[in-house]
């Protein structure tokens, strides 16, 4: 028993964290920043933040991750990492030729105070940004947030340094899809093709972190969201924010800096989020929804009505990052499962009171903490267990000790491929979620009945 | 890509049999580098996680607990603590306020849980910066809890993963000379700088037990607090790896008096060599010794060499590409290829020393690239530019190789198989022959283009 060490008595906690459920900033900074075309993220602080993020996103996606650092010295640490950073922009556009530098801030860099802004500044007085080139910047205290928040700093950035309002409305609409898989970001554009509403996604890792093998190591990948797009996002006709904790910054800088109105949706996982996801690109698109659409969704409430007995007050426990546990807790309560335990390790009140009232009417006292931690939701658990879990890798300790089935949805995921090709989002995302859902519930069944009910038929 | 080489980089890469070869290596990385490298911290973690009785505690932001949670399949035969993640998960007003109070706290929380035999407290960037006093806190803790509370000054800004060895053996110093002695008998050794990831030290251990060698410390694979107290009482310290340890056993010469040898696990010859120079030492002591260590290598070599002809076969004349931590490591593969009847064409190394790379510039073949510190496009260029069948290197190494369409074999952190002894060298020649010889290679467009025109 791995987790031998966990109590059953929760205590109160307040100066330690054991086994996190979330990460540090500079990690979301540099997903989100793969999601430009031809960009390279850098890491402005200790070489091994930018190590540590990239192995970690390495063995997410089994893709390669480049990544520059300005690998700060005792030197730097004292007298400030504007020389560091300075010298790492000219050999970046020298040797890596990227056509954007996304750089973010470390714990270290926050501290001693050094100003991305005037640093930028700097180098583009000095020449060191080509013509044509570009260097953005979000700060990303690691002691400040979570991972998701680091995404959203980023996001927001790209919106604040690119787009631009010249009052000619480019007939698009703007969608800020969050921290979800590649394989997702392609089936949010699907269905927006399918729907007929011309969209600029960003960030979009689509085409990078789900690159094909063709023997050629590209520094930069054939995807992403262009810069011209982001430019043109300013022009956009509206925006749709896929998720509060990572999407919303961003949509509210371009409503009020670029008169692009916005909705903030959540994202589009399970039946109800994407009724309303459709539904938001139905109205801001003003178009209406095809057959095709329709009879997707269709199908998966076709696949509910069959199975729903074996679905029905299934008890789960979660953990990850707020914007898929929002959309994936109501997505049981359709099913008309029970989450009874929900963990985030990032912090916010007002994601404790959403799912309190997405599951007021669910049949059990439901438990939810933000800025928790899986020791507390293991101790959840062995008070009262669960049938299945949901979330990142790091809860198969969990899984293995009180034998529950687990789903592996989240980030990250270190021990199954899938993620990046086959999406969770929208209807046939949706699908998948549930073929998941079921095989472990009935493999379990299979596992554990006795000889004599154990069934040919489900 | 202009360049595959930055102009200030050109020092780090050399050429076997161009004359001698001095590499400028042991430098800070450029700024603006994809560097492969990592930071003090991370040194420092590696080295001291494997201690499975210790409580490991990080002191910052929680992104350097997480990510250093349980990555290094370090086995243990008993306590698991040392494979949880805690943190004290610095926030805004800690870094304004000072972390000390929270530090405490954690720490009295951990320590009255689990009772473990010590605890390791690790610094980060932001604590180097926030001016705590880890040693006055470690210092408070050791005298209210009663066991050794002992601080890793590890702050990652410090250099790399180097500093973060030598503050690693610090660390571990302040518990050698604290056990009792008295029954460790005179050939006994400890084994340094091996992390059983795999289980590899065990395969090792029972290796010097059948040459009647007893082991008294694991460091620290399968490492506990109180051999590492008693290992001042071990004759020899047995030094595996690029100096991960080795400020360790120079610590407890200097003190102690007790010699030490470097030694490695990796390959056939290797192997052997490092069995019988402990044989070598203790033959005074005890006259039979060498014999034992030269039956042991009997035994095992008759079991391997026959199983890895059929490997050979296939993988004779394919060409390999090395990127390790730290050289040493090197060294031995570069033989283990020969053993394969394979070519090693490009070689290099994240923190390799100036004597290190004279020794790669010895025993490599004329025209093998040997490079410090190195990235990703260049290690893709020299990849494609020697036609590289099969690469052997760490994480960030495994996508790259594979999207160039050439075989990999995880020879870090992530290794699944031992690759240790001599069990090992046979486990390492399936490793490869899986994948140097694995059919998804004919389908990549580039490797499948350069067959056609070779045929």
């Amino acid at each position: 028993m791995l987790l031998r060490h966990t109590p059953k008595e929760i205590t109160e906690r307040s100066a330690l964290t054991i086994n996190p459920a979330k990460t540090c900033q500079p990690i979301g900074a540099m997903y989100a920043a793969l999601g430009i075309h031809g960009c390279l993220p850098h890491s402005h602080g200790s070489q091994g933040c930018c190590a540590y993020h990239r192995s970690a996103l390495t063995r997410h996606y089994k893709e390669p991750i480049a990544a520059a650092t300005s690998s700060f010295t005792e030197g730097a640490s004292v007298f400030g990492g504007q020389a560091n950073l300075l010298q790492a922009i000219q050999n970046i556009f020298t040797v890596y030729e990227p056509d954007v530098i996304a750089v973010h801030t470390t714990c270290l860099s926050e501290t001693i105070g050094d100003d991305l802004n005037q640093i930028r500044d700097k180098a583009q007085k000095e020449g060191k940004i080509p013509e044509g080139k570009h260097v953005i910047g979000a700060n990303t205290p690691s002691y400040v947030g979570s991972h998701v928040t680091g995404f959203s700093n980023m996001v927001k950035a790209m919106a604040a340094a690119f787009a631009t309002r010249t009052g000619h409305k480019n007939g698009k609409v703007n969608v800020i899809p969050g921290w979800v898989e590649p394989s997702d970001m392609e089936e949010i554009k699907r269905l927006a093709a399918m729907v007929g509403v011309p969209i600029i996604l960003f960030p979009d890792t689509s085409g990078v972190l789900n690159a094909p093998l063709t023997g050629e190591y590209k520094m930069f990948p054939d995807g992403g969201v262009t810069v011209p797009e982001l430019i043109s996002s300013g022009d956009s006709l509206g925006t749709l924010a896929l998720g509060e904790w990572c999407s919303a910054d961003a949509a509210r800088w371009l409503d009020a800096n670029c008169k692009v109105p916005c909705m903030i949706l959540d994202m589009p996982f399970g039946l109800k989020a994407t009724d309303r996801f459709i539904d938001a690109l139905r109205t801001v698109g003003g178009v209406s929804v095809p057959e095709e659409v329709m009879k997707e969704r269709g199908q998966m409430v076709d696949f509910i009505s069959d199975m729903h007995q074996y679905f029905y007050h299934k008890k789960v426990a979660l953990a990850g990052d707020p914007d898929q546990l929002i959309a994936m807790v109501e997505f049981l309560v359709t099913l008309d499962m029970i989450p009874a335990y929900v963990v985030t390790g990032t912090p916010g009140k007002a994601f404790e009171r959403r799912i309190k009232e997405l599951t007021k009417d669910v049949p059990y006292e439901c438990q939810v903490k933000a800025k928790g931690d899986m020791f507390l939701l293991h101790q959840w658990i062995k008070n009262d267990p669960v049938d299945l879990l949901i979330g990142n890798t790091y809860l198969k300790y969990i899984a293995r000790d009180e034998d529950i089935p687990l789903l592996r949805w989240g980030f990250p995921i270190l021990d199954r491929v899938g993620h990046q090709y086959f999406p969770t989002a929208g209807y046939k995302g949706g699908l998948r979620l549930l073929e998941k859902m079921l095989d472990l519930f009935l493999s379990r069944r299979d596992r554990d009945d006795p000889e004599q009910t154990f069934e040919l038929v489900y | 890509m202009r360049e595959a080489i930055l102009e200030e980089r050109r020092g780090q890469v050399c050429v076997s049999g161009a004359g001698p070869l001095e590499m400028a290596c042991n430098r800070d990385s450029l700024a603006g580098a994809v560097s492969q490298r990592a930071c003090v911290f991370c040194g420092s973690r590696v080295v001291l996680y494997p201690i499975a009785d210790a409580l490991h505690l990080v002191h910052g932001p929680v992104g350097c607990a997480v990510y250093t949670w349980d990555i290094r399949g370090a086995l243990s035969s008993g306590p698991e603590l040392h494979r949880l993640s805690f943190s004290t998960d610095l926030q805004e007003k800690d870094v304004i306020f000072g972390g000390e109070d929270k530090l405490r706290a954690a720490l009295d929380e951990l320590i009255d849980r689990h009772s473990p035999k010590a605890a390791f407290v690790y610094s980060t960037c932001i604590v180097g910066l926030i001016g705590d006093d880890l040693e006055a806190v470690c210092r408070e803790m050791t005298e209210k809890k009663g066991i050794p509370v002992i601080p890793v000054q590890s702050e990652g800004f410090k250099g790399n993963k180097r500093e973060g060895y030598q503050a690693a053996c610090k660390a571990m110093f302040t518990l050698v000379g604290t056990g009792d002695v008295s029954d460790v008998p005179p050939v006994s050794i400890n084994i340094l700088g091996d992390f059983n990831l795999a289980g590899e030290i065990w395969i090792i251990r029972e290796y010097f037990e059948r040459m009647g060698v007893t082991v008294v410390a694991n460091i620290t694979g399968d490492g506990r607090v109180d051999d590492i107290r008693r290992a001042h009482g071990a004759a020899l310290n047995v030094v595996q790896c690029s100096g991960a340890t080795l400020e360790l056993a120079k610590m407890i010469q200097e003190k102690y008096g007790k010699p030490f040898i470097r030694a490695s696990y990796l390959g056939i010859e290797d192997m052997a060599e490092s069995l019988y120079a402990v044989a070598e030492h203790f033959k005074d002591v005890d006259p039979g010794i060498m014999e034992r260590a030269e039956a042991v290598v009997r035994d095992e070599l008759a079991k391997l060499l026959p199983s890895l002809e059929k490997f050979r076969k296939d993988l004779k004349g394919k060409k390999a590409a090395i990127y390790v931590g730290g050289a040493f490591k090197a060294f031995s593969l570069i033989k283990a290829f020969r053993h394969l009847g394979m070519k090693v064409v490009l070689v290099g190394s994240q923190t390799g020393t100036e004597e290190d790379y004279e020794e790669l510039g010895k025993i490599t073949d004329p025209g093998t690239i040997i490079v410090d510190d190195a990235n990703p496009l260049e290690l893709s260029h020299f990849i494609k530019e020697k036609d590289v069948d099969v690469f052997v290197g760490g994480v960030k190494e495994r996508p790259i190789a594979f999207k160039l369409g050439v075989g990999f074999c995880d020879h870090n952190h992530e290794r699944k198989e031992a690759l240790e002894g001599f069990i090992g060298m046979y486990n390492f020649a399936k490793e490869i022959h899986a994948s140097a010889m694995s059919p998804v290679w004919r389908f990549v467009p580039r490797r499948a283009l350069a067959a056609g025109e070779k045929e």
